[in-house]
């Protein structure tokens, strides 16, 4: 019975994506629906490890920037996109292991997390600003501080590094790329593993006491998202075909968070629209000088955390559900957003 | 001999510094649990209230000193009224709506102002110390922050809001078992500690371009002084400010001053991970 | 001789300077039903605590089935085998009382077997009714039994159930004791409970913990009979 909801909401993501695939390009340029795409890709990412994981990462951006700058650094020295494209998703996530083992292990929480995180995010800003001297090289690469590192390899067909996927065929490819890491993160939460992470986030002393070993999975979860984080950060160095320490920015990781907390924490598809439709505001913004981008950032998040906490696709569904009349199928309820419990959890 | 005491002063000045950006949301953690992300935007705002009002010929030390503060404070008022009190109890909720409210101040004044750097030149001139030359404003930030500090252990001591203050910083419920409103007493702390932070902008003002996005650069040396001290307001804000000023500046003669940011940070989080609660969870447990 | 399946030797727990468990030696057999009592603040929640690794005792040594277990975590210690049930309900609010039970069967079980264990649990624990609801709505007696469906659901050999009666109602306490009877037929099982009713209800031998240190162990009658056992007790009410 499971399974057989699992092949239904299997076809409807497919036959609305291809439809969105599809239709957005007649209404949005295609190089502004990629980046778009590649921000629903980062947002999807802490949607997973803060409304699912229960782990609030306030350097989402690190792990953005650090597939960026892997896959940058990569490409001048291997000449070709797919090996550098595998090492932008293994460093980050990589990094993440190192970091969420040292966080977990340590039993750190909710505001002792968020420090940290927000802590390696500034020293890899400040790190990569400082980059500037013609020391800073690896392999060919040169680190470039404030600049950043311009004119590298951007994505090619596998093998042959001249045949270049750029424009229209970037555009596919980022949103077959995003299709895939939705549907692997649905697949990862119908799992056992996926449960148990929800069950983590809902009640980690509980779920200590079932024998379930808590940090190890966090550590886990915490990778999986920068693995996603990464891959949307090489994707949008092809994008941008530069990558500067801006991407390293405590502004960024802003973003990302207001992203989920409009989109809906604990929600998948969330974050993915909270991150497309507030990225799109802002580029719309940036073509006025009336308004400053961060006012409208800023009063975004202070409006929905007073008074829409859960975000918008919680909303969406339940008028969804009105209009067609239909009751949740699953046995597996929705979760509420975990602010609240991680808040009251530590009294 | 000279460089030792240019060291010395220098290692002092970043303390001093340290003391001054935290103090704010020390007082604010301490007394609330709440952490003001918007914290270094409230620094930055009492930047631009010292530099308009010193533009329009106002005395640079009231400026700094009595107007900045004042300003701030009010605008801290106003946030927590309108804000903040909506949110006690979800200190996640609070980080995040307090965000949100900086970037909020960063585009405001951003829109006032333009992004351009602005500053005032530092009222106190510096004078050679041997071959070197020293920043006399140093000694007077050195000399704030210790005033500063004194004038806090102080109130905490010896007076009656000191008191309900030390109560509230235990137990949250103990001001409102005294007979106290505890709507009343985190409106006032609020209000205070952005007084703080204000002030603290204004007088590192002069030593600093200031730009809307300044800000960002004190915010999280104030986030980690402030946890890193641990649950004693005083003795937590002294200890840590003492530790990160001495490895900042330490690293910062050795190798550049960048490294010696980066080792800062790296302290941070190497002291966090060993003490997560705070150098006066486990040291000075029975001070302020 | 039955063997032993838990045993403390000098287990101490100070916090600052209150001294929560003073040197316990406790020993449990296999299939024993065990009562602990004492005061409020006796220090039985934090014995239970370091037993089960939420709590890393200052001294002292703790064995299960011969094994040292001391400063485990407590996910170690659960795999073990030790089914526990803390006093303050611990539960996970945001899923239903169906996925609760199911997390805890998924620990030792794959998939589809959980998924049965977790039916059959809900079926004998009467909890059908509320199955798909979040227990975050349930009342207090009911979320015990929630948490006792969480404990019974990972087949545990030792069983920790810290004031399970609490906010039970007449015939809820009634279902209790046969919950604990059967959990009794393959588990040692130690209920810490203030209930007294109860305690005479299921059983045996009881143990008084007073000022974190065993005051007396012994048959519940004489226990209960003990003059010191009543001062303690008396003591506290006055
Ligand atoms: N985390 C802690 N920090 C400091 N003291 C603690 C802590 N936990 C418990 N205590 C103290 O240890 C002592 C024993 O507490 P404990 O909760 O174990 O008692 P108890 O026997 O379970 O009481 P009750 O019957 O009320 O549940 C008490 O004095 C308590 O205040
Ligand atoms: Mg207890």
């Amino acid at each position: 019975m499971r399974d057989a909801g699992w092949g239904r909401e299997l076809t409807g993501t497919l036959v609305v994506a291809a439809c969105a695939v599809g239709v957005l390009p007649m209404l949005v340029s295609t190089y502004t629906l990629t980046v778009l795409i590649i921000y629903g890709m980062l947002g999807l990412s802490l949607g997973l490890v803060w409304g699912f994981g229960g782990i609030l990462c306030f350097g989402q951006a690190a792990f953005f920037g650090l597939g960026a700058y892997t896959y940058a650094i990569a490409a001048i020295n291997f000449g070709e996109s797919t090996v550098p494209m595998l090492l932008a998703v293994a460093v980050p996530a990589g990094f993440a292991a190192v970091l969420g083992a040292m966080l977990f292990y340590g039993r750190l929480t909710d505001v002792y997390l968020g420090v940290i995180t927000l802590v390696v995010t500034l020293i890899l800003h400040r790190f990569m600003n400082a980059t500037a001297g013609s020391e800073y090289v690896i392999g060919n690469a040169r680190l470039g501080g404030f600049n950043g590192i311009p004119g590298f390899q951007t994505l090619n067909v596998p093998g042959d590094p001249s045949a270049y996927v750029w424009g229209e065929s970037f555009y596919y490819f980022s949103a077959v790329c995003l299709l895939l890491a939705y549907l692997l993160v649905s697949a990862v939460l119908r799992s056992s593993f996926g449960r148990i992470a929800v069950g983590i986030r809902e009640n980690e002393t509980r779920a200590a006491l079932m024998g379930y070993d808590v940090p190890a999975r966090k550590t886990v979860m915490f990778a999986a998202g920068a693995a996603i984080a990464g891959l949307a950060g090489a994707l949008f160095a092809n994008w941008a075909e530069i990558v500067t320490p801006r991407l390293f920015s405590l502004s960024q990781s802003a973003d990302i968070i207001i992203w989920c907390i409009v989109g809906g924490l604990g929600t998948r598809i969330g974050p993915v629209l909270g991150a497309a439709g507030l990225s799109y505001l802002k580029f719309l913004l940036g073509q006025q000088d009336l308004l400053h981008n961060s006012v409208v950032s800023g009063a975004i998040l202070v409006l929905f955390v007073l008074f829409l906490p859960g975000g918008i696709a919680p909303v969406l569904a339940n008028a969804w559900r009105l209009v067609t009349r239909r009751r949740p199928r699953s046995r597996y309820r929705r979760p509420r957003g975990p602010r609240s419990s991680l808040a009251s959890g530590d009294a | 001999m000279d460089l030792v005491l240019v060291i010395v002063v220098e290692v002092l000045y970043a303390i001093g510094a340290l003391v001054l950006i935290s103090a704010g949301l020390a007082v604010i953690f301490g007394m609330m649990r709440v952490i003001n992300l918007a914290h270094g935007e409230f620094m930055m705002l009492g930047g631009y209230a010292t530099i308009t009002a010193v533009d329009l010929g106002v005395n640079v030390f009231l400026a700094m000193l009595v107007l900045a503060p004042a300003v701030v404070g009010v605008l801290g008022l106003a946030v927590e009224r309108l804000v903040i009190r909506h949110l006690y109890g979800r200190l996640i909720d609070t980080m995040l709506a307090t965000w949100g409210l900086s970037l909020l101040f960063i585009g405001i004044v951003t829109m006032l102002f333009g992004n351009t750097t602005t500053g005032i030149s530092t009222p106190i001139p510096g004078f050679a110390l041997g071959d070197y030359q020293v920043n006399g404003y140093n000694f007077f930030i050195v000399l704030v922050a210790a005033v500063l500090l004194l004038l806090m252990l102080a109130v905490l001591r010896s007076t009656r809001s000191g008191l309900i203050a030390r109560g509230t910083m235990q137990h949250s419920h103990m001001a409102a078992s005294l007979g106290y409103n505890p709507d009343r007493i985190y409106m006032l702390t609020f209000a205070c500690g952005s007084a703080l932070s204000g002030l603290a902008g204004a007088v590192l003002a002069p030593l600093v371009g200031l730009v809307p996005t300044s800000g960002g650069a004190y915010i999280a040396k104030a986030f980690i002084t402030v946890i890193a001290g641990g649950p004693a307001l005083i003795a937590g804000l002294a200890s840590s400010a003492g530790v990160f000023g001495l490895i900042n500046q330490i690293f910062s003669f050795a190798v550049s001053p960048v490294v010696g940011e980066v080792a800062l940070l790296v302290a941070a989080v190497i002291l966090l991970r060993l003490l997560p609660r705070g150098i006066t969870d486990r040291l000075f447990r029975e001070s302020l | 001789m039955p063997e032993t399946v838990l045993e403390t030797q000098g287990l101490t727990m100070q916090f600052g300077g209150v001294l929560a468990v003073a040197q316990v030696d406790f020993r449990m057999d296999a299939r024993e039903l065990r009562c602990l009592i004492g005061p409020n603040g006796a220090g039985k929640s934090t014995f239970f605590k370091c037993i089960t690794g939420l709590l890393p005792p200052t001294e002292g040594q703790i064995f299960m089935r011969g094994q040292e277990t001391t400063r485990w975590p407590s996910h170690h210690v659960a795999s073990l085998g030790v089914g526990t049930k803390t006093q303050v309900p611990s539960v996970m609010d945001g899923l239903s009382v169906f996925e609760n039970i199911w997390l805890a069967a998924r620990r030792f079980l794959p998939p589809r077997a959980a998924t049965r264990k977790a039916d059959e649990t809900i079926t004998r624990l009467a909890l059908g009714p509320v199955a798909r609801s979040s227990p975050g709505r349930l009342a207090h007696g009911e979320r015990q039994h929630v948490e006792l469906g969480m404990v019974m659901a990972g087949d545990p050999w030792l069983v920790l159930l810290d004031e399970p009666a609490a906010g039970m109602t007449g015939g809820d306490v009634e279902r209790l004791t046969e919950i604990v009877e059967e959990f009794a037929r393959t588990a040692a099982v130690v209920v810490v409970e203030h209930d007294m009713q109860f305690i005479r209800s299921i059983a045996r031998t009881v143990t008084v913990f007073h000022r974190g240190a065993v005051l007396l162990e012994g048959h519940v009658d004489a226990v209960l009979a003990d003059p010191a056992v009543r001062s303690v007790y008396l003591g506290q009410a006055a």
